[in-house]
């Protein structure tokens, strides 16, 4: 039988890339600097609160929101750490990762046919979820020498009266790009005289070098038109527990909670409890993490500068997205050549957008002995295809 | 120079270049800081950490609480030297409480354990008695676990 796939999905282009991804499967035991996720574990304090709530038999569903105890550990959290006051009634909502919560907004918010503004190189999900939700994205090309950050120019530019949302993508997976004060208060002024809503992807907030994330939300008259994404994924090595938070105004956050609670119904408990352990007593553990990646991101960048490869200085995440261009070779040929040749997996640069051609994506979240060998055997692979 | 060493102690490996860029520090003042940590005793030495169970070592390691009576004008410190002086004294400690020295030694058997203990630390003159735990199991030392978990093996290969 033929089963019939909506054309929305079928649209949904298979990567671009596809090809260098198979390798990528065949190629399990190369040294990995392709996967976005933080090589510590969980602190063994949160996993333990997960246990113990299991122990203790709470292995029920949550009211959709969450547990109200992790919204107000969430509210604490953004006052302490970025100054923002949200109401744990309303103004939270508890989702599956990050992802949910970027699926849930623009879902809530979007028209058929509205445009989405949608800074790249970023996050591979933004496109299709946009398109999912019948959407229609428009990429806006960030700059290697603007720092990948998005000007008020380009985003003037974008909007047409069709721009419904804007996605805020900063700190920057894949670019390290950030944003800062005056660069978001241009922006701020652009949307003033606008209607667009902001999902602001916040979930590398707490990985910045050298300065402390600023959100949109923080300037004035932009909290009423941004919906915060955040989760412990990144902060607090987390990935697997699925922990996503959405901070709001009440009207959409009212709205994504219909869709999550009858697409999702609530997030998983053992992660809801572990995750107010972690927003409770984690601010120890994410400076030490930081402080871990900032000093391996100085070495890996610092080892791409001495084998002559361009590299942007990331100010946030964990990724160099160095700049290949100096090899004649496309992003994809590259990595399929480094993999192949020297069994280093690093992530092309169109995956996360068509104007990552000529990059790739380095994670330096792995250990600094992974590291050093992985810079060895890049430096290897350039200079044969320099030759 | 303490973040050199949390470095050094945590990836002995680690060459003073590498450590000059992730603390973002000169490499020759890096160097500098390392010789002089050795310099001063801050810096004992640099070695591997092996678990000897794995390596196929047959050692018996057992920590021995020592009461002695300390001696005159010396304090406890006499007695001490007297003790770690022994080679197959690993560690030693003064400590609070029931007794007065943890003594860490290691040895082929347990036979070898217990002559050191009898004929040789029970022979002290300051020593007043002893009793000897004998280690059946490590799970970890200076913060190195002896039996890491296996890494999760199905993860995402992209994101």
């Amino acid at each position: 039988m033929n089963i019939h796939i909506s054309s929305r999905v079928r649209s949904l282009k298979p990567s671009g890339i596809r090809r260098f991804f198979d390798l990528l499967e065949e190629r399990k035991d190369a040294i990995s600097l392709g996967i976005g996720e933080p090589d510590f574990l969980t602190p063994w304090h949160v996993r333990d609160e997960g246990i113990f709530s299991l122990e203790k038999g709470y292995t029920k569903y949550t009211p959709n929101a969450g547990l109200s105890f992790l919204r107000y550990e969430c509210a604490a959290y953004m006052s302490r750490r970025f100054g923002l006051d949200y109401d744990p009634k309303g103004e939270i909502l508890v989702t599956v990762g990050g992802s949910e919560a970027i699926d849930l907004a623009v879902r809530a918010v979007l028209e058929p046919g509205d445009e989405v503004i949608v800074p790249q190189p970023s996050f591979v999900a933004y496109d299709p979820v946009v398109t999912l939700a019948g959407g229609v994205p428009v990429p806006v090309e960030t700059k290697v020498e603007n720092r990948f950050r998005l000007t008020a120019e380009q985003l003037r530019g974008a909007v047409t009266e069709k721009t419904r949302m804007l996605i805020l993508p900063y700190p920057c997976n894949p670019t390290g790009g950030i944003m800062e004060l005056p660069d978001l208060e241009a922006v701020a002024a652009v949307l003033r005289g606008t209607g667009v809503i902001v999902i602001s992807d916040e979930i590398y907030a707490e990985l910045t070098y050298g300065q402390k994330h600023v959100p949109l939300a923080s300037l004035p008259g932009m909290k009423e038109r941004t919906l915060i994404v955040g989760g412990l994924s990144k902060s607090h090595a987390m990935t697997g527990w699925r922990m996503g938070f959405a901070y709001g105004p009440a009207e959409l956050i009212g709205q994504m909670t219909k869709i999550h609670q009858y697409a999702i119904m609530s997030a998983p408990t053992t992660s809801q409890y572990a995750a107010a352990a972690a927003l409770r007593d984690g601010d120890g553990e994410i400076a030490r993490m930081a402080e871990s990646y900032d000093r391996r991101r100085r070495l890996t960048l610092e080892g791409f500068h001495s084998m002559g490869l361009d590299c942007f200085e990331p100010q946030g995440a964990f990724y160099l997205f160095p700049s290949i261009q100096s090899t004649g070779l496309t992003s994809e040929a590259f990595c399929q050549g480094l993999l192949e040749e020297q069994d280093v997996a690093v992530i092309p640069g169109p995956a996360f957008g068509a104007s990552g051609e000529g990059f790739v994506r380095a994670c330096y979240a792995t250990s600094v002995e992974n590291l050093t060998e992985a810079l060895e055997r890049i430096k290897r692979y350039l200079e044969k295809v320099r030759r | 120079m303490k973040k050199i060493l949390h470095l050094l102690e945590s990836d002995a490996t680690l060459t003073a270049r590498q450590i000059a860029v992730m603390l973002e520090k000169e490499e020759a003042e890096v160097a500098a800081d390392i010789a002089a940590a050795r310099e001063s005793g801050a810096l004992l030495g640099m070695r591997a950490v092996v678990d000897w169970e794995k390596a196929g070592g047959d050692y018996v390691t057992a920590m021995i609480e020592v009461r002695v009576t300390p001696q005159r004008g010396e304090g406890f410190d006499r007695v001490a030297e007297r003790i770690y002086q022994y080679e197959e004294v690993q560690s030693l400690y003064l400590m609070s409480g029931g007794y007065d020295f943890l003594v860490v030694i290691t040895g082929r058997s347990l036979r070898e354990v217990a002559l050191f203990v009898s004929e040789k630390l029970s022979a002290l003159e300051s020593v007043t008695g002893t009793a000897t735990h004998f280690l059946l199991k490590k799970y970890k030392e200076g913060g190195v676990a002896y039996k890491t978990a296996p890494e999760q093996q199905e993860r995402v290969l992209f994101i």
